[in-house]
């Protein structure tokens, strides 16, 4: 794809940055386009890269558009909106052919790397008055919506729908806001449509919406992996959720906190991650479908309180939002470092379940399988999304709910329990799972502990007992991953070379997929979600007929060392990026070449 | 219902002439007099000897974490909020390594009843120093004398705005039931610190020590609305050691403003949700 137009071509799709510094209202322009192309039908996703710091430094935000579904975020771009000087510079090398920079020389200067542009010799320079036509219309801020609409009139994308949008989007500032912003957007697009038929007259990209049902929509949604988390987790039933916000995991708490009192849950801020932890355990142990929410270093205090869930067998779950350690590490950046973190976390052996959702929808949808295993297997469930999933903005069809089941396993009712002679909660069972009764019940009197016990929760020390008790729990473990679906296999199944990896990776592999096969190169995705227990099975058996590559976001290829672990199979190639930054298609398609070909980095 | 009601078959592994006997008792006196069925009581514990508790008594239990059974207490309660909760710790487990949470449960005041075993030395580890040890104290830990002053966990109570805090007397077992039936009735957080000789780890703060010094509140005529006066008995710690309720007021407890609650606890409500319509109104 270029920006240079081949007679009679059009390309519906871009993608589209814009930059400045924290406070400029990066977030907020991102997520206006955003909104206003997934409204026109056209399937979108996005992303941001901001510092932790409330005021500067080098923020971006970048969607990308199509009349084709996306999976992930790109490294070239069609277009760059400029607020502030280090956009240009930090970014002018990622311009795709005839890509278009719009920037205004007072507030984001060009000169200092001119030659540098001018060296290149194909990008178009698209000065602007943002600032001026935004101070006209009253308000310095609106530069961002001058931007928008100066964008989408060079790709002449309807106005309408940004008004429309914006209308939604000011709601709450009030009537005066909503109608200087459209104003002002007004302006831009006037003037920029005027700019580009006088200057940019071979410009390929035009974003035509796709006008599908009968109300001239397609219906869509555009969430992040958090938002789906929140509502995949209150679809399942979730009752309680407790946290202590920590980057990349707060809006999860931000978001179930507004629907509280809606959908009848409790969401507590809690004093620190073990009162959380500790918390949702307890309320387990009650009988409520209760989450935590955090990220690495939250998840380090809670690991005393995981192993207690382990011992104990009360359900919970756990959403680990990773991002990039060690310790503090690069709080608002991506990465998967924690995975054996959380394989490993507390004292002693226990089962636990790890999975990994790869994009928007699997977050939706596995949140609720969370659920269900912690409650059919009595364990705690980790879920592992990372920077890049939570808060990267996925354009899908509205969920399914009513896919969502709910299955609470041995959980007995009055009814049920009534019926038993006699009730031990760790009755040891040839599935390791035992009958659980919650407080309130009557008959099923018993404690629950963290210390070792027999089958009716008494503290013990006994050698048989503790043997017995560690088999019985081991062996849930052994039961559930019979029962777990297989890693899915993505793109041809001839394919010589397999890529192999686990969450959100995913996107860009299925995207350089379809670069890797422009050059004439298969190549296909074995997607893990669900990492403890491990399916060996799949991967042995494209083993022996496939090259395998291994792609991870962490700098010692974690999952590759599980992969051998588990199943003996040493993947040599690797593709491992720890920058902070999520994969690009790109990058997959260039290190893949670079794989097969031989070629040493 | 009748004090068997609520004893197991096992008993209790304290050393003999723990104080922990006495708060067993106590705890069980109370639930009888207010006759709160078994299944409808949880207690949880920590880790320390006081930690065992649950072991020996037929309710609901979680013997949780050192230091943790007030988040795990809250956690239930916010489940099931038609519960009895009683939290039960050591002084180690709940003014040092659990801290944080029981100044925040006191700010928070949540409908739980909290028994602080405060044997002033940390017993099940064999006699290190505890945050209520005396400065100068001698243990394993502080072979040359504590040197921090102790934690006073009344007068944090008082200034975390606690709603009921009292101390009690592992050794006059009739008053300490009393306070504890008290505790539990009271709607919000019930601190009751009680004096919990341990006749192994600590030779200081001996039932002799206390027979000489502890009195009673209630017969001195302390008014338990009166919050300075509450201070200034927080203060007293010497000759004289007053027992009894320090103070209590009627502030609404955190489950009681979550109207989410009003119907039904948590642990009972349907789990019919079905966002299919939040999500158009707040993604498309
Ligand atoms: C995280 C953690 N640290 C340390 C311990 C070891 N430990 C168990 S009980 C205890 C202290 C006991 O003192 P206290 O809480 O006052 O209770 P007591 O035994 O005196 O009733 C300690 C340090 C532990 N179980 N967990």
């Amino acid at each position: 794809m270029t920006g240079k137009k081949k007679k009679g071509e059009i390309i519906n799709s871009f993608s589209w940055k814009i930059g400045g510094p924290a406070g400029f209202g990066i977030k907020a322009s991102g997520e206006i386009m955003s909104k206003a192309l997934m409204r026109a039908g056209l399937w979108v996703f996005d992303t941001d890269e901001y510092p932790s710091l409330i005021r500067g430094g080098h923020n971006t935000y970048q969607v990308r558009a199509s009349d084709e579904e996306i999976h992930s975020a790109v490294r070239q771009l069609d277009i760059l909106v400029a607020l502030d000087e280090a956009t240009i510079t930090k970014n002018f090398r990622e311009m795709r052919k005839g890509g278009i920079i719009i920037y205004e020389e007072t507030t984001a200067p060009v000169s200092k790397i001119k030659t540098l542009i001018k060296k290149r010799g194909d990008i178009r320079l698209f000065p602007f008055p943002l600032v001026k036509i935004a101070e006209e219309e009253g308000n310095i801020l609106m530069r961002n919506v001058v931007a928008i609409a100066a964008s989408l009139a060079i790709t002449a994308f309807p106005i309408t729908v940004l008004n429309a949008v914006l209308r939604d989007f000011f709601r709450k500032k009030g009537s005066r806001v909503i109608s200087s912003n459209i104003h002002a957007a007004m302006r831009g697009y006037k003037l920029a449509e005027k700019y580009a038929k006088e200057e940019i007259t071979d410009y390929a990209v035009r974003l035509v919406p796709l006008v599908n049902d009968k109300n001239g929509k397609k219906k869509r949604i555009l969430l992040t992996g958090n938002d789906a988390t929140a509502m995949g987790a209150v679809q399942a039933g979730m009752k309680l959720y407790a946290a202590y916000p920590m980057t990349p995991a707060s809006s999860i708490l931000h978001t179930l906190a507004a629907l509280e009192r809606k959908y009848s849950l409790v969401v507590k801020h809690t004093e620190d991650e073990l009162a959380a932890m500790n918390m949702a355990i307890g309320a387990g142990f009650a009988g409520v479908r209760a989450m935590v929410g955090t990220s690495g270093g939250g998840f380090a205090l809670m690991t005393e309180a995981l192993g207690m869930a382990g011992c104990s067998e009360v359900p919970v779950v756990a959403v680990v939002s990773q991002r990039v350690g060690p310790s503090t590490g690069m709080p608002t950046f991506t990465e998967q470092g924690d995975l054996r973190f959380v394989m490993h976390a507390s004292q002693g052996d226990f089962p636990r379940v790890v999975l990994a959702p790869g994009d928007v929808e699997e977050a939706f949808y596995k949140i609720g399988e969370a659920f269900n295993y912690s409650e059919e297997y009595q364990l705690p469930v980790i879920v592992l999304l990372d920077k890049y999933l939570s808060e990267s903005h996925k354009s899908v069809n509205p969920f399914r709910t009513s896919r969502v089941k709910i299955r609470r396993g041995k959980l007995l009712s009055q009814k049920e329990l009534n019926a038993l002679k006699e009730y031990n909660r760790y009755e040891i069972t040839p599935t390791g799972v035992s009958r659980r009764v919650i407080p309130g019940m009557k008959g099923g009197v018993h404690h629950v502990t963290s210390y070792e016990h027999d089958e009716t929760g008494h503290f013990t020390e006994d050698s048989r007992e503790r043997t017995a008790m560690v088999d019985k729990r081991m062996r849930k473990l052994e039961y559930l991953k019979k029962r777990l679906p297989e890693p899915m296999l993505y793109g041809n199944k001839r394919a010589k070379i397999t890529i192999v990896t686990w969450g959100t990776p995913k996107g860009a592999i299925l995207e350089a997929m379809k670069l890797l096969k422009k050059e004439g190169v298969l190549i296909n995705l074995l997607h893990y979600i669900y990492i403890l227990p491990f399916r060996e099975e799949p991967l042995m058996k494209i083993s022996r007929r496939n090259r395998l590559i291994i792609a991870e976001n962490n700098a010692t290829g974690q999952f590759a060392s599980v992969i051998r672990e588990k199943t003996g199979v040493y993947i040599k190639d690797r593709i491992l990026k720890y920058d902070g930054r999520p994969f690009f298609p790109e990058e997959i398609k260039e290190d893949v070449l670079r794989i097969i070909r031989g070629d040493s980095k | 219902m009748k004090i068997a009601d609520l004893s197991t078959n096992d008993k209790p592994n304290w050393c003999p002439g723990c104080g922990n006997y006495g708060i067993l008792m106590a705890m069980k006196q109370a639930l009888v007099s207010l006759n709160i069925p078994p299944h409808n009581t949880v207690v949880v514990s920590g880790i320390g000897c006081s930690g065992k508790i649950v072991h020996w008594l037929k309710t609901y239990g979680f013997e949780t974490l050192h230091g943790r059974p007030l988040p795990v207490a809250t956690g239930i309660k916010l489940a099931n909020n038609r519960l009895t909760v009683i939290a039960n710790g050591g002084d180690g487990d709940g003014y040092g390594i659990g801290g944080n949470h029981f100044i925040h449960s006191l700010r928070r005041n949540p409908d739980i009843t909290y028994i602080v075993h405060n044997n002033m030395v940390y017993s099940l580890t064999t006699g290190q120093t505890s945050p209520t040890s005396q400065k100068g104290f001698k243990s394993k830990s502080t072979p040359f004398g504590v040197i921090e002053l102790p934690v006073n966990p009344l007068k944090v109570g008082l200034a975390m705005g606690g709603s009921f805090i009292a101390r009690g007397y592992a050794g006059d077992l009739a008053h300490l039931s009393k306070i504890i039936a008290a505790g539990i009735k009271h709607k919000g957080f019930s601190l009751i610190d009680v004096l919990q000789p341990c006749v192994v780890f600590n030779k200081v703060n001996t039932y002799d020590f206390y027979k000489k010094r502890v009195y009673k509140l209630e017969e001195e005529g302390h008014n338990v609305r009166d919050v300075e006066a509450a201070w200034r008995k927080a203060d007293e710690w010497g000759e004289r050691i007053p027992i009894g309720i320090f103070y209590t007021d009627d502030r609404e407890s955190y489950e009681q403003d979550l109207p989410q609650l009003a119907k039904k606890p948590l642990a009972l409500q349907e789990l019919n949700a079905d966002v299919r319509r939040e999500l158009m109104e707040r993604y498309a």
